[in-house]
């Protein structure tokens, strides 16, 4: 709960705004009707707690307005660098160096240490890309749930979510790759 | 490292890397799909990457907390029970 809070308010408010949340929480408990599964309806509260709060701090700007920015073009999800440039006159455009393979496979992705590593790249992510990978990917709320609840654009979304992987990714490859 | 000998209008890697997401989101057109997929049957460097970020994606989901025990379960509803109504 404090984590997908702290994407829309940020460190100093998240467990404050995570605590409202759990008194809503409890106060509409009984009139959860069970449609969506409990943990999402939890979650939801978080999303919709945290985005009030942010919008009643003025110095903030809206949430929507912060993700907007941060898809703006310029973030490649790959480092040029391991491209091939465009003058190249066989393959312009293609892997200079081939990803690495990942050593230790499905074990050592899903071992203690690789998941802490994920985790603590996940909270490195900005908040629009680390608020949008948590609730896609980790939680598993499809782009229109998300999209709902955040008030963003399908686009901008897709964008976050793009982006938020390849960092990701690219910091389980440090962690994982040969070489 | 890979040999692309594709066709003319073969993606660049650089290019595959960039719609990758909306490629797995089920959003490209056609067109672009298509040249996707044959790209990715000739670029063992770009089938690695989309594997790559495949597990990304899986490991991401296994981050998610365990559902409660049934035990767990159980105590949190009795706490929720005895608590009625919550603060006046």
């Amino acid at each position: 709960m404090v984590r997908i809070a702290r994407g829309i308010v940020g460190e100093a408010l998240a467990e404050e705004v995570a605590q409202e949340a759990w008194l809503g929480v409890l106060q509409g408990i009984d009139r959860f009707e069970g449609r969506s599964a409990l943990r999402t309806w939890i979650l939801r509260i978080v999303v919709n707690r945290a985005r009030t709060r942010r919008e009643r701090e003025r110095r903030s700007l809206p949430f929507s307005a912060l993700v907007s920015a941060e898809a703006a073009p310029g973030e490649p999800a790959v480092d040029p660098d391991r491209f091939l440039g465009p003058d190249h006159d066989r393959w312009p455009g293609h892997w200079a160096a081939a990803p690495a393979a990942w050593r230790g496979g499905e074990e050592r992705l899903l071992a203690r240490e690789a998941r802490e590593l994920l985790s603590r790249a996940i909270d490195a992510l900005p908040p629009g890309q680390r608020t949008v990978v948590s609730l896609r990917d980790v939680e598993g709320w499809s782009a229109g749930e998300v999209c709902n609840a955040l008030d963003i654009t399908e686009t901008n979304q897709r964008v976050l979510l793009h982006r938020g992987r390849a960092r990701l990714r690219a910091a389980l490859d440090d962690y994982l790759g040969e070489g | 490292m890979s040999e692309p000998i594709g066709p003319a209008d073969d993606m660049p890697c650089q290019e595959l890397v960039e719609v990758a997401t909306e490629w797995l989101e089920g959003v490209l057109g056609p067109d672009e799909r298509r040249r996707v997929e044959a790209h990715l049957a000739l670029c063992d460097g770009c089938d690695d990457y989309v594997a790559q970020l495949r597990a990304t994606i899986v490991a991401l989901g296994d981050l998610r907390d365990a559902p409660p025990s049934a035990a767990t379960r159980d105590a949190v509803l009795r706490r929720l029970g005895e608590w009625e109504g919550g603060p006046a």
